[in-house]
């Protein structure tokens, strides 16, 4: 058992604790889950079921938001 | 004077203006434009949060979606698959069915790619979306997207941020007479003078971002905009005199002097 896995999340390598959720991930990066839509591996996951959707070694996250444009 | 209501996908909307929320100096100011434009639909775009914090916040520490009508874009997407990816997102985000679709196809001018826009209207459609087509002013195209079951076609009056005004009436001024759904003119206008003489061509609204963001006083701006949209829906409305080539006095010709 390895004490962490490695993901990429917006682009960028992450380590995160085994067994670790979606959920897991934001509140580690401290972001609101009514804030942010996540996609896991070019899937959305919806609110519900960021809790229940479990992280592995090499998963691609995109977490995205509104910002400026037109 | 009497207007028909402003209906989109269904949906009534108060102002035929609609803004853009991207290039302000700060949102301060963004905000304070918004209000005073009388605009209801801004539009916003969807991209990476930050994780480092280092640029701004999302949009919606900024604006009150039950105040705004948010309109999600796919602005940055240059094939079919990622616009509708992009669209998806938004409307995962929760606030509406809506999407302003780009599909662009090329970055120095930013025209759009109408094969892959109308590839993308026609996915979204079927996934129940109400599709806003920003498009070129080629009729063709906008018949097409229409027969897609596009909510509103969106010609634009000149490139993206460019500034150029209403470059062909002409056309913006057909694709209003041959399409039944509503007509919203994106992009290009540069300053209140542009607005109106497009709302004169018909149009149903106009979408504009830079005109106002970039203008010298945005706020200021951004009213003189709500103003140039209602005063050009209201000339459209009241049908204008004939052009003539002579010049027609306006006083009275007899009881002259001798």
């Amino acid at each position: 058992m390895t004490d962490s896995i490695t993901i990429v999340v917006n682009g960028e390598e992450r380590t995160v604790a085994p067994e670790s959720s979606l959920l897991d991930l934001l509140g580690v990066l401290e972001l609101d889950p009514r804030a942010v839509v996540v996609e896991l591996n070019r899937e959305i996951v919806r609110r519900p079921a960021l809790g229940d959707t479990a992280l592995s070694s090499g998963d691609r996250i995109e977490l995205v938001h509104f910002v400026g444009g037109g | 004077m009497a207007d028909q209501p402003f209906v989109i996908g269904g949906r009534e909307f108060r102002s035929r203006l609609m803004v853009g929320t991207g290039k302000y100096a700060d949102n301060e100011t963004m905000v304070r434009a918004i209000e005073a434009s009388g605009a209801e639909v801004v539009t916003v775009a969807v991209r990476r949060v930050d994780l480092d914090r280092t640029k701004e916040e999302g949009m919606l520490h900024h604006l009150d979606p039950e105040t705004v009508f948010l309109l999600a874009n796919t602005a940055g997407c240059y094939t079919a698959d990622d616009a509708i990816r992009y669209a998806r997102l938004a409307r995962e985000a929760g606030f509406n069915e809506f999407i302003k679709l780009e599909v662009i196809g090329d970055e120095e001018t930013l025209l759009p790619d109408v094969d892959g826009l109308l590839r993308a209207a026609r996915v979204l459609v079927d996934e129940g979306f109400q599709v806003m087509a920003y498009t070129n002013e080629d009729l063709i195209t906008a018949l097409r997207l229409e027969d897609a079951g596009c909510a509103a076609i969106m010609p634009l009056a000149s490139p993206i941020g460019s500034g150029l005004g209403l470059i062909n009436p002409y056309t913006v001024r057909t694709i209003k007479r041959r399409l039944s759904q509503p007509v919203i003119v994106d992009a290009g206008v540069g300053t209140a003078s542009d607005a109106c003489v497009t709302m004169e061509q018909g149009v149903d609204g106009i979408l504009m971002n830079t005109a106002i963001a970039q203008a010298q006083d945005p706020v200021a701006m951004a009213s003189a905009m709500g103003h140039a949209v209602e005063a050009g829906r209201l000339a459209y409305l009241a049908g204008r005199m004939p052009r003539r080539e002579i010049a027609v006095p306006s006083s009275p010709t007899t009881g002259m002097l001798d």
